[in-house]
C-alpha cells in the first residue's frame, strides 16, 4: 500500500507493507536518527514528532502517517546543534544512543511548556531511558539552556 | 599543561547530539542477509535433530546452519588477553543446549518477515534433560553441564568440567581462624547478589563482509576489537590474518561488549555464503541470551579488638557462571581482592571461591566486574560488625580504611601509591550532613528518614597483563593523528587521549585527529574494559608524544642544519635560539613529505607492573514507609580519588551514571528465572532500569590524589562509581528501618516482612 506524508518539511511517498512501523519505514529513508532501543515502548529513543506532538513510532503503523506531517532529528537540525551544544558542554551525550530521541523531546517539551519546574522537566521526560549519564547531566543541560533562552 | 583538567567537549559530540548514522546498524550495507538465531525452549537438553527442509524453501533465504555447520572445536567468548582464563566450553552452534535461549540455529534471509518465517518452520527434535538450576547445590552435582571431552582450560584457574566447576582458588595470609576467634566483636553473615543486566541503550549487533582480499570484515558494537579477532578466528577455525575487525561508535557497553555476543552468527554466514550479513538483537534478545552479572553469594567472616580495629576478614564467594564461563575465573577474584583491602590493618585474611556451571544464560563482564558484588558484602559486614559494637559505622571505617602508603596484602601485596580514602569520607560526610542525620530522622508521618556509607575501590588496568599501545604521526601542514586501538564506547576515550597528547605536544585539541578502532590500522590494545584506557592506554600517549617530540626536533634540526640539542621544539616550531633561524610544524610537516627517508611518527606500548586502586566513599540518605516497607531514595552524595582528573565533566557523568546503575542495582533490578529455567526479565516492562524519577539527587565531587605512574597523575574512573550504592543504600534502609536486607535488591516487600519478624 501507498503512504503519503510531510517528512522533515517535504513531500514523501513509500509503498508499505500494512503491518510496517513508523520507525521501520523512517529508517529505510535514511533518517538514520530514529534509533530502536526495545520492544515494548519504554525507552524513548524512537521518539518523532507527529503534527508536532513527540510520538513513538516503534508503536505507529507507518499507514497511519498517511497525510501528517513528521519530523525527525535531520528536519531539526539547528536546534539539535544549539540544544545538542548545552548536552555535549556537560559531557552528558555519552554514547549519544539516546541523544537523538530525548532532544526531540525536550524541543517538544520547550514548545509546549512555558517555564517547566524540575518536576515537570522529570515527568515530561520520564519515558526517555539513559543508561550512561545517570541524568543529572542531562539535567544541567536542560537548566542551562532554559536559562539562556530566557535571557534572550 | 592547560587541557588535561579542563571539561574539553567530546570530539565526537555535534555527531551524536544530531543523530548523525554513526552507529553499526546505521552503516550496514543495505542489501545485508539479515541473520537472527533460533534459541532453545529448554533449560537443558540435547538436540536429536533439525530439519531445515522446509525452512530452506521460504522465499529469500540463504541458508539455515546447525551444529553440522559449525568447528566442533571449543573456544570463550569472553574478550580477555591469550591465554584467556575462561574454559574454551563453548561452539557456536552445539548439540547440546544449556539454558532457556541458548542458540540452536543460525537463519539468513532476504528480509525480517522471511526469516522470521523460516524460523517457524526448523523443526527441532529436542531430548530434554534435567537442568541444574539452584547454584547452591551445583558443584559436584550428578548432573554435568559441560560434560564433553573437548571442553578445556587454559590457565590454572581450578576448573573442573566433571565437577560443574568453572574456577576455585583459596588463598590466606596470617591465621584467619585463630585472629577472628580471638576478636572481642565478631560478625559471620552471608549476602546475595543478582545477575543483572547492562542494559546499554544500542543492542548487541554486528555486520560482517568478505573485503577485496578474500579476507571476512567484521564491524561490530565492541569493547574488545583485537579480542574479536582472535575470538572469531577460534570459532570459525580460520586464521586471524583471515579477519578484519571495525568498531564504529558505541551505543553504550558497561562491559556486556566485553564478550563476542553476537559477532559470531554474522560471521558464519557471511564465510559461508560469501554474502554480506548483519545481525541485530532485540531487548528481548539483549536480555535473555546476553552477559550479565555474575550473580554471587558471599558469605564474610570479620572481626574487631576491644578499640576497634579490624583484625581478620575471611571472604568466601560462590559465583554463578551460567552455561558458559565468560568472565567466571577473573570476575570471582575481585570480590575479594577489591573488598578485603580496603581495611588496612587487617592482621590476617581469607579470601576462597567457587565459580559454578549452572543451566541459566552465561553470565559476563559488568561494570565493577566481581568487585561490586565484594564490597556489598564486605561493606554491609563492617557496618553491621560497627552496630554490633554500638559504634557509628563512619567511625569503624575511619579507623580502619586503607591510607596512602600502606601495603595491600589481599591486593597482590601491592602498595597504596596515592590514596585520598580518608579525605573522600571527610568530604562525603559534610555533603550529607552525617553528623546530623545519622542514624534516623522521623519525619512524623509514618515515614522513616535513614542514612548510609560505604567505601569502595577498583583497579587501574589489569596489572602486567593490559597492553596499549598508540601510533600518532605528523600530516602534512602539521596536524597529527591520534590512532589507538583502545575502544571509546561513549566514555570520551577519544577526547581524553587527545587533550593528553595535545597537552604533550603543546598545541590544540584541533590539531590532533582521533582514530579507532580498525584492527588492520591501530596498533594492539587490550581493549577498554578493567578500568585501564585512562591510565594504561594514556600512559602510551604520553611516552609516544616524548619520542615524536625527539623525532620532530631532530627532523626540524637537520632542515635547520643546526645540531638538534641545540634546537628546541615548542609546539608550533623548531628553532635555534643561537641563530635565530625557525622552521614550522606546518612546514615540517609538508616537508616530509618530499624526498624524506625516516617516517615522521612514533609508536609506543605500555603496560604496568601494578593497578593503582581509585578510592570513593557513597552516601545514601532513604525515607522509608513504616506501613509498607517503600523506599524512596533521597539524595545520594558520593566523593572520589581517581587520581588527577584528565576532564571534570566527563568524569563527573560518568560517576553519575555509574551511580544510578549503582542504584538500579540496589533497588530494581535482578534477572529472574522460573522453575524451568526460563526468565521473566525480558524487557523494560519487567527488568526495571531507574528513570530520571527513580533517582533522588544525585550529587559528586572529587578528591584528588596524584598516582605517580599514571598519565598526568591519573587513575581509573569508570567503574568504581557502581560500586557504593547497594552498600550505601542497604546500611541506610537499616538506620532507618532497622531491618537489614542481606539480599539484593532491596525492596518494599523485604523491607515490609523485615520489620513484620521484629
Amino acid at each position: 500500500m501507498e503512504v503519503k506524508f510531510q517528512l522533515n518539511g517535504k513531500p514523501a511517498a513509500a509503498d508499505i507493507e500494512p503491518d510496517c512501523m513508523l520507525l521501520d519505514l523512517l529508517r529505510d529513508m535514511r533518517c538514520y536518527s530514529v534509533k530502536r532501543g526495545c520492544d515494548t515502548t519504554n525507552c524513548g529513543l524512537c521518539t518523532v514528532l507527529v503534527n508536532g506532538k513527540p510520538s513513538l513510532s516503534c508503536a505507529m503503523p507507518a499507514a497511519r502517517a498517511e497525510g501528517k506531517e513528521i519530523i525527525t532529528l535531520e528536519g531539526l537540525q539547528e536546534e539539535a546543534v544549539v540544544f545538542g551544544r548545552f548536552l555535549a558542554k556537560e559531557g552528558a551525550e555519552q554514547c549519544g544512543y539516546c541523544s537523538p530521541g530525548f532532544i526531540m523531546n525536550v524541543i517538544a517539551m520547550m514548545r509546549e511548556l512555558k517555564d517547566p519546574s524540575i518536576e515537570e522537566i522529570k515527568e515530561y521526560l520520564a519515558g526517555n531511558l539513559c543508561r550512561c549519564s545517570g541524568y543529572e547531566g542531562q539535567m544541567r543541560a536542560i537548566r542551562n539552556y532554559m536559562k539562556e533562552k530566557g535571557a534572550q | 599543561m592547560n587541557l588535561v583538567n579542563t571539561s574539553v567537549p567530546k570530539v565526537d559530540s555535534m555527531a551524536l547530539v544530531t543523530g548523525k548514522p554513526v552507529y553499526t546498524d546505521d552503516l550496514a550495507p543495505k542489501d545485508c542477509l539479515i541473520v537472527k538465531v533460533l534459541r532453545s525452549p529448554h533449560a537443558h537438553a540435547k538436540i536429536r535433530k533439525i530439519e531445515t527442509e522446509r525452512a530452506l524453501k521460504v522465499p529469500g533465504i540463504e541458508c539455515v546452519l546447525t551444529h553440522e555447520d559449525c568447528s566442533d572445536k571449543r573456544f570463550t567468548m569472553a574478550g580477555q588477553t591469550y591465554p584467556e582464563p575462561s574454559p574454551y566450553d563453548r561452539r557456536i552452534l552445539d548439540d547440546r543446549v544449556r539454558f532457556v535461549g541458548d542458540a540452536v540455529a543460525v537463519i539468513a534471509g532476504v528480509s525480517e518477515k522471511a526469516v522470521a518465517k523460516a524460523m517457524k518452520l526448523v523443526k527441532v527434535d529436542y531430548e530434554v534433560l534435567e537442568p541444574v538450576l539452584d547454584f547452591r547445590k551445583a558443584k559436584d552435582h550428578e548432573i554435568l553441564v559441560h560434560p564433553e571431552e573437548n571442553w578445556k582450560a587454559l590457565c590454572e584457574v581450578g576448573a573442573d568440567n566433571k565437577r560443574n566447576l568453572c574456577a576455585r582458588s583459596e588463598t590466606q595470609e596470617g591465621d584467619i581462624d585463630q585472629v577472628l576467634k580471638d576478636c572481642k566483636y565478631y560478625v559471620e553473615e552471608t549476602y546475595h547478589t543478582k545477575a543483572n543486566q547492562q542494559a546499554m541503550m544500542e543492542n548487541f549487533c554486528t555486520f560482517t563482509h568478505m573485503d577485496a582480499y578474500g579476507r571476512l570484515n567484521v564491524v561490530s558494537s565492541t569493547q574488545v576489537t583485537f579480542h574479536v579477532r582472535r575470538i572469531l578466528s577460534n570459532a570459525l577455525d580460520i586464521p586471524k590474518s583471515k579477519i578484519r575487525v571495525v568498531k564504529p561508535r558505541i551505543g553504550g557497553g558497561f562491559g556486556a561488549k566485553q564478550t563476542v555476543v553476537t559477532e559470531v552468527y554474522p560471521a558464519l554466514v557471511t564465510m559461508k555464503t560469501g554474502k554480506p550479513a548483519k545481525i541485530v538483537y532485540t531487548r528481548e534478545e539483549s536480555f535473555i541470551a546476553s552477559s550479565p552479572r555474575h550473580e554471587m553469594e558471599i558469605t564474610v567472616r570479620i572481626g574487631a579488638d576491644e578499640n576497634g580495629i579490624i583484625k581478620g576478614i575471611d571472604v568466601y564467594t560462590l559465583s554463578n557462571t551460567g552455561a558458559y564461563g565468560e568472565h567466571g575465573p577473573t570476575t570471582v577474584g575481585l570480590s575479594g581482592h577489591k573488598s578485603i583491602p580496603l581495611y588496612g590493618k587487617a592482621e590476617a585474611f581469607r579470601f576462597a571461591y567457587d565459580v559454578v556451571y549452572t543451566n541459566v544464560m552465561s553470565a559476563g563482564a559488568y561494570r565493577g566486574y566481581g568487585a561490586t558484588q565484594g564490597i556489598f558484602a564486605v561493606e554491609s559486614a563492617v557496618n553491621e560488625l560497627a552496630h554490633k559494637m554500638g559504634m557509628d559505622p563512619v567511625k569503624l571505617k575511619e579507623l580502619n580504611m586503607v591510607k596512602k602508603g600502606q601495603k595491600m596484602p589481599a591486593y597482590y601485596g601491592e602498595t597504596a601509591t596515592s590514596c585520598a580514602l580518608d579525605k573522600c569520607v571527610e568530604r562525603v560526610k559534610e555533603m550529607i550532613s552525617w553528623d546530623e542525620k545519622y542514624p534516623r530522622k522521623d519525619m512524623g508521618n509514618g515515614k522513616v528518614r535513614g542514612v548510609g556509607l560505604a567505601l569502595a575501590m577498583q583497579g587501574s588496568g589489569i596489572s602486567n597483563v593490559d597492553t596499549a599501545a598508540v601510533t600518532i604521526k605528523v600530516n602534512d601542514d602539521g596536524f597529527y593523528s591520534l590512532i589507538i586501538g583502545a575502544s571509546d564506547m561513549g566514555t570520551g576515550c577519544d577526547t581524553i587521549l587527545a587533550q593528553m597528547a595535545a597537552d604533550c605536544l603543546d598545541c590544540d585539541m584541533d590539531q590532533i585527529i582521533v582514530h579507532g578502532v580498525d584492527t588492520d590500522v591501530s596498533p594492539y590494545d587490550t581493549g577498554s574494559y578493567a578500568s585501564s584506557t585512562t591510565y594504561v592506554t594514556g600512559m602510551a600517549v604520553v611516552k609516544t608524544c616524548e619520542v615524536l617530540k625527539e623525532k620532530i626536533l631532530k627532523k626540524g634540526a637537520q632542515y635547520l642544519s643546526c645540531p638538534p640539542e641545540e634546537a628546541e621544539f615548542d609546539g608550533k616550531r623548531v628553532f635555534h635560539p643561537e641563530s635565530g633561524k625557525e622552521i614550522s610544524l606546518k612546514d615540517i610537516g609538508n616537508q616530509v613529505m618530499c624526498g624524506n627517508e625516516e617516517a615522521l611518527q612514533a609508536s609506543e606500548s605500555h603496560y604496568s607492573p601494578t593497578s593503582p586502586p581509585p578510592f570513593m566513599a557513597g552516601a545514601a540518605e532513604v525515607e522509608v514507609d513504616l506501613e509498607t516497607g517503600a523506599v524512596e531514595l533521597i539524595d545520594f552524595a558520593a566523593v572520589v580519588d581517581c587520581g588527577t582528573v584528565i576532564n571534570p565533566n566527563l568524569a563527573k557523568v560518568q560517576t553519575e551514571g555509574g551511580i544510578a546503575q549503582g542504584i538500579g542495582m540496589a533497588l530494581y533490578e535482578e534477572i529472574l528465572y522460573n522453575e524451568k529455567g526460563k526468565t521473566s526479565a525480558n524487557s523494560f516492562m519487567q527488568y526495571k532500569i531507574p528513570t530520571r524519577q527513580d533517582i533522588g539527587n544525585i550529587r559528586i565531587e572529587f578528591q584528588s590524589s596524584y598516582e605517580p605512574t599514571g598519565p598526568f597523575g591519573a587513575k581509573s574512573i569508570g567503574e568504581i562509581v557502581i560500586n557504593t550504592p547497594s552498600p550505601a543504600i542497604a546500611e541506610a534502609v537499616y538506620n532507618a528501618s532497622g531491618v537489614r536486607v542481606r539480599e539484593l535488591p532491596i525492596t518494599a516487600e523485604k523491607i515490609y516482612m523485615g520489620m513484620k519478624e521484629k
